[in-house]
C-alpha cells in the first residue's frame, strides 16, 4: 500500500496541504496587518480632508495627511440618545477611538440597527447608531465639523465625507470615496467641477428643516445644488442621503446643539 | 534554451491564453478601464500563475489523483489570499480599485488550466516558465485593451491626461462607452481577428455548417 493513490497516502496529502497552506495564509495576515489598518486609517483620513478642502488627491502627497489631520479631534455620537459619547460612555461600550470604524460593525446589532422602511430615506437598510464625526476647533470655537453620509444611488450605495462649517449649516464641502456609480454619468459626483458647487449652501432654512436639495436641472440660490444630468437616480441618491442625514433622524438635532452652545 | 524560449514565447502570440484559448475573460472585461490597476492585476495573475505552477509541479509525483483537483485549488487560493493581503499592504488605493477581482483570480481559468495542462506533466523550473509565459500572454492584451479604454474612456494614460476633456475645458468628448464592460468584449474581439488574420492556423474548422434556406413547398 505504498502507491500514491492509497487512502493513508491521500490523507497525509490532504492533512499537510492543509497545515502548509493555512500557516502560509495566517502567517501572511498576521504580519501584515499593522500595515494594512494603517493604510486604511490613511485613507479615512485623506477623504476627510479633502471633504473639508485641505487635501487635493491631484496634487498632495500622502505625507501631509498625518500633520494635516492632527488639527482634527474625533467624537463619537450616539444617534439615538442624540449626545456626544464621552470617555466614559465609550469605554462602557468598548469602543476604542483609534481603531474603531463604523463600516466594520455594521452588521453588529450591539453598534447598529436596521431602518425601518418609511424612516430609511437613503435607502441603506442599515445604520450605524454611534458614527464618529470630526471636527476642528479653536479656542472653543468650532470652525469645520465633518460627518459621514452614506445612500443608496443606482448600483449601490455611496459612501462619502460631508464638512460644515462651524455655524453647523453651511456646506464646507462633499466627497465620496467610495461608490458603484456608472463611470461618466453618476461617477461624476465624484468630478471637482460638480463638487465645487457645494461650498456656501445652506442647509437648514427658517423653519430648521432641510431646506438644501439636489434638484434636476439648474440649482439657483443658496439652497438649491445642480444634478447631474444623465444621472438623475444618482442625483437622487445623493439627494436622499443629505434628507436624511442632516434630518431629524440622524445628525439634525446634534447640529442643532453644537450650534446653540459649542462642544 | 531554445526549448526555455518556446514556453516563455509561445503563449504571446502562437497560444495567448485570451485569444486563442478564451480563457480568463471575465476579468479582462472588469479591471480595464485604468492602466495603471489594469497592471497590477497582470502582475497578481503572473505571480500566481508562476507560483502556483511551481508549486503543484514540484508535488505532482506525490499528489493522489483522487483529491488532485482540491489539492490544485487549495494552492491556488492560499496564493491569491498571500497576493491581496500584500496588495492591502502595499498598494491600497490599487487593490481598492480591484476589490473582489483579486480573489478571483482563484476563479481564473488561465490558473487552474496551466496548472493541469502542464504542471502536471513537466518539472518544476519549466512549469514556473510557463506561468511566467501565460501570464505575460494575459498581460499583453490586457495592457493593450485597458490602454484604448483608458485613453478614450478619459482621455488619459496611466492617469495623465492626454486628450484634454470637453468638462475640464478641453476639447475632447470622452467615450462613455468605453468605460463600460461591453467595449472590451469589442476590443478583445477585434484583437482576436486581427490575429487570427495574420496567423490564420490559429483559425478553428467549422463544427457544422449551416443548411441553405430550402424553399420546397409544403415544407410547412
Amino acid at each position: 500500500m505504498s502507491s500514491k493513490d492509497s487512502t493513508k497516502r491521500t490523507l497525509i496529502v490532504a492533512f499537510s496541504l492543509c497545515v502548509v497552506c493555512s500557516i502560509i495564509v495566517s502567517g501572511t495576515a498576521v504580519v501584515l496587518k499593522p500595515l494594512q489598518d494603517a493604510n486604511r486609517i490613511l485613507d479615512r483620513n485623506k477623504n476627510i480632508l479633502s471633504a473639508a478642502g485641505l487635501f487635493d488627491p491631484q496634487s498632495d502627497g500622502n505625507e501631509l495627511v498625518a500633520e494635516r489631520f492632527s488639527q482634527f479631534s474625533t467624537y463619537v455620537l450616539d444617534l439615538n440618545e442624540q449626545r456626544v459619547l464621552n470617555d466614559e460612555q465609550l469605554e462602557e461600550l468598548q469602543i476604542d477611538i483609534e481603531s474603531y470604524d463604523q463600516r466594520l460593525v455594521i452588521n453588529d446589532p450591539k453598534y447598529s440597527e436596521a431602518l425601518e422602511r418609511q424612516e430609511d430615506v437613503a435607502n441603506i437598510k442599515r445604520r450605524a447608531i454611534y458614527p464618529m464625526i470630526y471636527v476642528v476647533a479653536q479656542d472653543e470655537e468650532i470652525e469645520t465639523i465633518v460627518v459621514p453620509v452614506s445612500g443608496y444611488g443606482l448600483w449601490g450605495i455611496l459612501y462619502g465625507f460631508l464638512a460644515l462649517e462651524g455655524d453647523a449649516n453651511t456646506v464646507k464641502g462633499l466627497a465620496f470615496y467610495e461608490l458603484k456609480e456608472t463611470p461618466g454619468l453618476g461617477g461624476e459626483v465624484r468630478n471637482p467641477r460638480w463638487t465645487a458647487l457645494w461650498p456656501g449652501k445652506k442647509i437648514y432654512d427658517e423653519t430648521g428643516a432641510v431646506g438644501l436639495r439636489v434638484i434636476k436641472g439648474k440649482g439657483s440660490g443658496d439652497y438649491q445644488v445642480d444634478g447631474l444630468s444623465g444621472a438623475t437616480l444618482t442625483t437622487r441618491g445623493v439627494d436622499n442621503l443629505i434628507q436624511y442625514w442632516l434630518g431629524d433622524d440622524a445628525y439634525g438635532p446634534i447640529l442643532a446643539q453644537l450650534r446653540e452652545t459649542g462642544l | 534554451m531554445s526549448q526555455v524560449k518556446q514556453i516563455l514565447l509561445t503563449p504571446l502570440f502562437e497560444n495567448n491564453p485570451i485569444a486563442l484559448q478564451i480563457l480568463g475573460v471575465c476579468s479582462a472585461l472588469a479591471v480595464t478601464t485604468q492602466l495603471s490597476v489594469t497592471l497590477v492585476m497582470c502582475l497578481a495573475l503572473t505571480t500566481v500563475t508562476a507560483f502556483s505552477n511551481l508549486f503543484i509541479s514540484m508535488i505532482r509525483n506525490h499528489m493522489p489523483s483522487s483529491i488532485r483537483i482540491i489539492v490544485q485549488m487549495t494552492i491556488i487560493a492560499s496564493l491569491v489570499i498571500a497576493v491581496d493581503q500584500f496588495l492591502q499592504a502595499f498598494a491600497y488605493d490599487i487593490s481598492k480599485n480591484l476589490s473582489v477581482f483579486v480573489g478571483l483570480i482563484i476563479t481564473n481559468c488561465i490558473v487552474m488550466g496551466r496548472a493541469e495542462a502542464f504542471a502536471m506533466k513537466n518539472p518544476p523550473a519549466l512549469s514556473f516558465l510557463d506561468g511566467i509565459g501565460n501570464g505575460m500572454g494575459y498581460s499583453l492584451v490586457l495592457i493593450v485593451v485597458a490602454s484604448i479604454r483608458e485613453l478614450f474612456g478619459s482621455g488619459s494614460l496611466l492617469g495623465f491626461q492626454i486628450l484634454p476633456l470637453i468638462e475640464n475645458g478641453g476639447w475632447y468628448q470622452a467615450n462613455g462607452l468605453m468605460l463600460l464592460s461591453p467595449s472590451a468584449f469589442f476590443i478583445i474581439g477585434f484583437l482576436i481577428w486581427a490575429l487570427r488574420s495574420v496567423k490564420k492556423d490559429q483559425i478553428e474548422t467549422r463544427e457544422f455548417r449551416m443548411a441553405p434556406h430550402s424553399a420546397e413547398e409544403g415544407a410547412f
